[in-house]
Order: C-alpha cells, then structure tokens, then sequence
C-alpha cells in the first residue's frame, strides 16, 4: 500500500510550511497534496513558496498534487480554482467547482471532502477522468470494500484517511474569529495560533472537536492500525496521512513501516501515541459504533 | 414568488395546499431522504393520493430523495425516483451526483432540482450541475449572503431556492459529519442530524444537562428553556471561553428579507420543517403566502407576521447577512 500526504488543513508561518515540504522530500512517502484546502486568506502567506516544495518533492521521486479549496463562494476563490488547471500539475478536487475548470479529458483526483459514497457517483467521477479517489472518512469499512471492488473495474485507485484529525464540517463562518469576537472578513488570522487546531470541549470538560477556521475537526487522530490488512484486502491501494505540527517525519516512517509489514497491529498506534503523547485515538468510522469510537477501547468493541 | 412548503406526512400536506402553499415537498419513509424521522413521510399509495390531492388545487409536489446510496444498496435510491415520477412529482430534489446521473440518463422527461445538501455555493457548479444533468433549480446552502445570491443569479440561468424560514444549518449541508462522529448516524448516509435516539437529559439539582452520544452540550438551569442538543448549536468551551461558539440555539426567520430576496433574483422560498405539526405548517405557510401576495400587489409586507410561531425562540437571518461569518 502506499501513503499519500493530505493537504496540510491548518495555519502555519510560511517559514514552518516550507520547512514542512522541505523534510517530507525525505521521508518514505509516494504522494503529496499541497496548497489551501480551508480558507483562500491564508493561501497568499505562502502561495510564492509552492513551486519550490512543488520541485522538491518532484526531485525527491514524489508524485505531488495541488489541492483545491474546499468551499467555493466569492470570486477570487473561483478564480483561484479556475487557475488550478493551469498550474500543470494534477489536482485534487476538495469542491465539485473545480470540476466546471478543468479542461475535458484532465485526469484528476478526488479528495475525502467530496461525497463518493457509491458506486453512481465513484462511476461518474471515473467517466470524467478521476484516477484517484480518497474516500470520505465517514464511510464504513463495507462501504469501502464496495467501492474498492468498484474502483478496480474502472482504473481508479481507492484511497483512504489513515491518520489526523478528522475533517467534519465546513461553513460559511469563521468560528476562529466568532471566539475572538472579529468577522470573518476581519479575522486577523486567529486560526494562526492553534497550528494543530483549536480543541473544543463539552461542558464536562471532555475532549470532543477541533476548531480550525471554517474547519470543525474531530478531537481524535484517526489512526487505521487495526484496519490495514482489511483495507489492503479489500483493495485500497494507498492510506491518507494529514499533516500535523510536530513529529510528522516519525509518524511517515511508522506507517511505512506497519504497511511493510515490519510492525505487528497494535504497535503502530503505539508508536503514535509516542510521538505525541496527549492525543486520543479514533477508528470508529470504519467499524465502530460512531466515528469517535476506538479499537483498542474495549467500550468501543 | 413561490413558496415551497414541507410536508412531513400526507395531513400536513393537505393542509400546506389549503393554507395557499404553491408548492410542496416531501419524501418517501425510508432512509432516501434526509428527514428519516419515524412517523414521518410518505407510502407510496400517500404519495400518489398527495401528488392528486395537490394537483387538484393547483400546487406542486417535489419529492426529495436527497440522502447519499449507500454503497451496494442504490437500488432503493433508483426506486425513489422511479416511484416519484410515477406518482406524479413535478420534480425531484437530488444531492448525489450518481443519483442526478442516473435521473437524468434513465428519466429524461423529470424535472430535477439540486438539494440544499449538494452545497452547490457559486455560479461555476450552479451551471456545471444545469449543463450535465439539466438540473433546473438549485437550493442554495445557508452559507451566502444576499449579495452573494444576487451574483449568483446575475450568471446562472438554473432558478435558485432559498430556505427562509424553520431550522438552520450553520455548516455547509451535506458535508457535515459531526453527528455521524458522536453517535455513528448521519445527516448524509441516515437522513438524521443529532438523532433523537442518542440524547439524554439528565437532572442535577435543578440544571437540566442534554447529551448527544454521551457528550454533554448543554446545560439550562431551573427555569430556563432547555433547546434540543443539536451538535452545532450546542454548547462547548475553547480558549478559555464557553458558549456557542458555532451557532446559538436559533431558528432562521428572513421574513423581512423577502423583498431583498426577490430583488436579488431568488425564484422560490423554502419553508423548513417537514418534522413539524400539520397546524404549525398550515399558519407558516399562510403567513408566508400573505407575504408574498402582499409583494406581488406591490402592498408593504404584513409585519412581525410570525411573532407568535417565533415566542421565546431565538431567531437569526443567518448568513444572509455578511456579518454572522
């Protein structure tokens, strides 16, 4: 199976994103979106430094794809996901605006925040020339097994969300600026200083979401250690690892090393786990009672 | 302008179409549709019967069939629609893009229309979904302003929906997962939102505590109203704060939008609430229709005609003004 690196979904200096893209040319991954999946303000922070990571990954023998924004409404987003197609490198549609600018016969991919939950709309995708699809991370390991066997009669590779915080919701509104009292068209960039996302908890003080712009996240890293051999036998062909401040490289390491089969079930969530020690784990969307759910929680089972 | 009505069950259908509804939706009593409630929706000899009721007084009838197929199972999808275009549905309100393409290749003569729950927000997909499938109507996500919606009916020729009235959904409809993630049910893959089957109330010396899948998001002290846990307009705390930080427990009421609404080009006003009761449908609807017969006779529109249906609740215009984002 091969790892695929999602589009990073938060605020980082510039600095710490090239640095980001810079150490990832050297880690054993085979893909990597870049570019702004969540707000087009933060795009011009960074838009000058995306050739360059463009050509390091390039170089370093990685197939690198540009990502489209994930909410499209005013004009200078859909100028912006028009410009996309021009870019000549692969893009991944986040937002099915981007499928009115590419031109007939682009070969493209699909990210996880575009609903292909069937095999209708994964065939109609395929017709349009999607090589490449990351299923929603909503979907439950049947529905994958499905779609994968669905994906393989039509030449397009399944892929799936193997570890990050979970992408829920996106809105209009920016809750980054709600809690700072600003609006979104003056935002003063809150969402820069929560470079992981800001962690919302219920009145009880439990952990249960991420704030991150006009992002909701889960508080939980989803980590896919107990579903490999299920996600490999059901044909899915690349695992989806999102990007996270701190111990990225470690974390691209463990994953390959799990899927090389040179660490047993259970270790690679530990390794995880390691890396940084205050998160919570989640798998719960492919076999459990809720997507918050866990394997190894023996309340989860 | 049209008024488009819910109705959740054959009755309040019935009584949508007297209280002067132009139209009317509904949806079968299966997962197809994204208010999978029991005890709501429609059989398919009710949605023959509701079809003729309507058509006899002049109204429309859409019929949403707005989940997503579940993967290995589209065959109960396909059927909706197959059914709806027997019964008789003026159209059908579509999400999926597999659905539309199905719809549109195998039912050439039926009108569709793109649901709130495909978050079609620009004039670029607005036009791409009218030139694919022939989608002849879009209802727009609560998410745009009005100037926004004005844009967009400036470069688009599909006709455009816009809720006005009844719940609101603060996050882009249709690719929202929270509720999905806390109890394992989903807006998409269900046709539920914060289902009623995973909420509690506990009492504890007199504050009244909601959860949601175990997840306490709110809590009303003696006296105070107690809303029902919805997961975006719960209660949560962050950087030091606690509050609502994504949504107040609010209703949508653009009532004194509607002449803004009709400038900027919209065609039709959407009423939410297929889960309500017929009699509070029935005075919704015949506000609305005052409204916007008042409108058409170039009359001011009734004022605070609502107020009643809106007593103790919270009301906001949403996203339709720039400020809320």
């Amino acid at each position: 199976m091969e790892l695929t690196v999602g589009p990073n979904q938060f605020f980082w200096p510039a600095e710490q994103w090239s640095t980001f893209y810079r150490e990832l040319a050297g880690t054993p991954v085979d893909r990597v979106v870049l570019g702004e999946l969540v707000c087009s303000k933060r795009l011009p922070f960074y838009q000058d430094r995306i050739p360059e990571a463009l050509a390091a990954l390039a170089d370093a023998g990685k197939e690198a794809v540009l990502t489209s924004l994930a909410l499209v409404t005013l004009k200078r987003e859909r100028k912006l996901t028009a410009e996309l197609a021009e870019m000549g490198v692969t893009v991944e549609i986040n937002d099915l605006t981007a499928l009115a600018n590419l031109p007939q016969g682009t070969g493209f991919h699909v990210g996880p925040l575009i609903n292909v939950y069937n095999e209708g709309t994964l065939a109609w995708l395929a017709s349009l020339g999607a090589k490449r699809v990351c299923l929603p991370p909503e979907l439950p390991l049947a529905s994958v097994e499905t779609l994968a066997r669905a994906a393989s009669g039509l030449g397009v590779a399944i892929e799936v969300w193997g570890h990050g915080r979970l992408p829920l919701a996106v809105s209009g509104r920016c809750y980054h600026a709600r809690l700072h009292k600003r609006t979104k068209d003056n935002c003063q960039f809150a969402c820069e200083a929560d470079p992981d996302g800001l962690e919302v908890r219920t009145l009880e003080g439990q952990p249960f979401m991420a704030m991150n712009g006009v992002q909701t996240l889960s508080d939980s890293y989803a980590c896919a250690d107990y579903h490999i051999e299920a996600l490999a036998a059901a044909g899915v062909s690349a695992l989806r690892l999102s990007p996270q401040s701190h111990g990225f490289s470690g974390l691209c390491q463990a994953y390959r090393a799990r899927l090389n089969g040179e660490s047993p079930r259970g270790a690679l969530a530990s390794e995880v786990r390691k890396i940084s020690p205050d998160i919570r784990l989640s798998d719960g969307f492919l076999t459990g009672p809720c997507g918050a759910s866990w394997s190894a929680d023996p309340a989860s089972a | 302008m049209e008024i488009v009505c819910p109705a959740g069950t054959p009755a309040a259908l019935r009584a949508a179409v007297k209280a002067g509804a132009h139209t009317v939706y509904c949806g079968f009593n299966d997962e197809t549709n994204a208010r999978n409630f029991p005890g709501l929706n429609f059989d398919r000899s009710e949605m023959r019967d509701g079809v003729a009721f309507a058509h006899s007084h002049g109204a429309k009838v859409l019929v949403a069939v707005n989940t997503f197929p579940r993967a290995g199972d589209q065959p109960v999808w396909h059927r909706a629609i197959d059914d709806a275009e027997n019964a008789g549905a003026d159209a059908v309100i579509l999400a999926d893009p597999g659905l539309l393409d199905y719809a549109a290749r195998t039912h050439p003569g039926l009108r569709l229309h793109l649901s709130v729950q495909a978050a079609a927000a620009n004039a670029d997909i607005i036009n791409y979904y009218a030139r694919t499938f022939g989608v002849k109507r879009v209802v727009l996500p609560r998410v745009l302003s009005v100037p926004e919606i004005a844009a967009i009916n400036a470069e688009t020729e599909a006709e455009t929906e816009v809720f006005v009235f009844g719940g609101l959904c603060v996050m882009a409809e249709g690719r929202c997962s929270l509720s999905s993630y806390a109890t394992g049910l989903s807006p998409n893959m269900n046709g539920v939102c914060s289902p009623a089957s995973h909420v509690e109330y506990h009492n504890d010396n007199g504050a009244l505590d909601a959860k949601l899948g175990g997840y306490t998001i709110h809590r009303a002290a003696k006296d105070e109203p107690a809303p029902y846990p919805t997961l975006c307009k719960g209660c949560f705390s962050a950087g030091g704060q606690t509050g609502h930080l994504f949504e107040d427990p609010a209703s949508l009421n653009a009532e004194q939008l509607i002449p803004q609404l009709h400038k900027a080009g919209v065609t039709a006003l959407k009423i939410e609430g297929r889960q309500r009761s017929k009699s509070y449908v029935a005075q919704v609807v015949r506000n609305f229709r005052a409204a916007v017969d008042a409108l058409e006779a170039g009359q001011p529109l009734p004022q605070g005609m609502l107020a009643r249906l809106s007593e103790g609740q919270a009301m906001t215009t949403g996203a339709y003004k720039k400020t809320w984002r």
